[in-house]
């Protein structure tokens, strides 16, 4: 097993700084999760927050991209996001259509860059 | 993809509920997008030498995918485990509103929490966003075994991913590997923007990504908790006034 997963340290690394920090948050909802009314203020507002932090781990992503993905230069990271995104509101709000934009243009500017 | 309908017999037995929940993983395109990104995160573990066991894990109990990809690559640049875990349980909070908006859907009247545990493990964006599609075809006694069923069939073709992602890093093409980890921001930025449906959520979603670049010269390690709770506060004032004004 230990050269499977890795030593202990590994193991406990990922306990610590990956499973309990999501599971907290999936417990938390169940636990306090039956007593929020869906229209809530509180639960409009956890809503925002929690959107507005997926958007900067969208952002983080694309600004300190990660492994191979930094090898495709700043602007055309985010050029390809933005016509990924004008492709999804081009075909009525279609993720498949804005996923396949945004690729395709990432694809041709890397080729035009050789 | 055609359910039977609810009163169907079709629906009787758990094992056959939990049997219509796998099937339902081949009926949406965003399977294909979370393999893609199962693949990349694959990838991404060999890249920065961690070990395929421990990125199948790492599936298995996470199961969160730009919490991984927020792990592994802080791990990866020399982050402290405290480091990475302030990281990971920040971009992990929009769990908590999917878990509420959600379970309402798939439990019953008299259902104990314990039988939903395993339920609220499997929520993350894709299932969230299934569950609000799918789930009004499904009697509400037997969500459950369906989510069970949507949810372990997700998981499944993640693991394989990951292992094709794992054992072709050495050998995929930089230009492959940077697309497949693009499709991570793409995907999940055009799902949001689909399930935005009031003006808060319009306004979060657009200053989160306006706001990050500028909390992260900040460089105090929780940017993203400090854009987020910055950008989502304004938003929620923003609609609150409008309603009020």
């Amino acid at each position: 097993m230990s050269e499977f997963i890795g030593d202990w340290h590994a193991l406990l690394v990922l306990v610590i700084a990956g499973f309990l920090p999501n599971e907290v948050w999936r417990m938390v909802g169940l636990w306090f999760g039956s007593g929020v009314d869906e229209g809530s203020d509180l639960l409009v507002w956890v809503r925002a927050v929690a959107t507005a932090i997926l958007a900067g781990v969208i952002a983080q992503i694309l600004v300190t991209p990660p492994g191979a993905l930094a090898s495709v230069p700043d602007w055309l990271r985010y050029v390809s996001v933005a016509a990924g995104f004008a492709g999804f509101a081009l075909a009525r709000r279609s993720t498949f259509a804005g996923v396949a934009c945004g690729e395709i243009v990432m694809l041709a500017g890397k080729w035009w860059l050789g | 993809m055609p359910f039977p309908p609810l009163e169907s017999p079709q629906w009787q037995s758990h094992l056959r509920a939990f049997a219509w929940g796998l099937r339902a993983v081949g009926s949406t395109v965003l399977t294909l997008v979370l393999f893609a990104t199962y693949l990349g995160i694959g990838a991404l573990a060999h890249d920065t030498h961690f070990s395929l066991g421990w990125v199948l894990l790492s599936t298995l109990l996470v199961w969160a995918g730009p919490a991984q990809i927020v792990l592994i690559s802080t791990l990866g640049s020399g982050a402290t485990v405290i480091q990475a875990a302030i990281a990971v349980t920040v971009s992990a909070v929009r769990l908590f509103p999917m878990v509420v908006s959600v379970l309402p859907m798939i439990r019953g009247p008299q259902t104990p929490r314990r039988r939903l545990v395993l339920a609220s493990h499997f929520i993350a964006v894709t299932l969230w966003l299934e569950c609000f599609r799918l789930l009004p075809q499904v009697p509400r006694e037997r969500r459950i075994a369906f989510v069970h069923g949507l949810g372990c069939g997700l998981v499944l073709v993640c693991l394989v991913a990951n292992v094709i992602g794992y054992t072709l890093a050495a050998n995929l093409p930089q230009l492959f590997a940077a697309a497949i980890l693009l499709l991570t921001p793409l995907a999940f930025l055009l799902s949001t923007a689909r399930n935005c449906r009031q003006l808060a959520d319009i306004l979060a979603l657009g200053l989160g990504l306006a706001l990050y670049p500028l909390a992260s010269r900040l460089h105090t390690g929780v940017d993203v908790l400090i854009s987020g709770i910055a950008a989502g506060t304004i938003a929620f004032a923003v609609q609150w006034w409008r309603e009020r004004a």
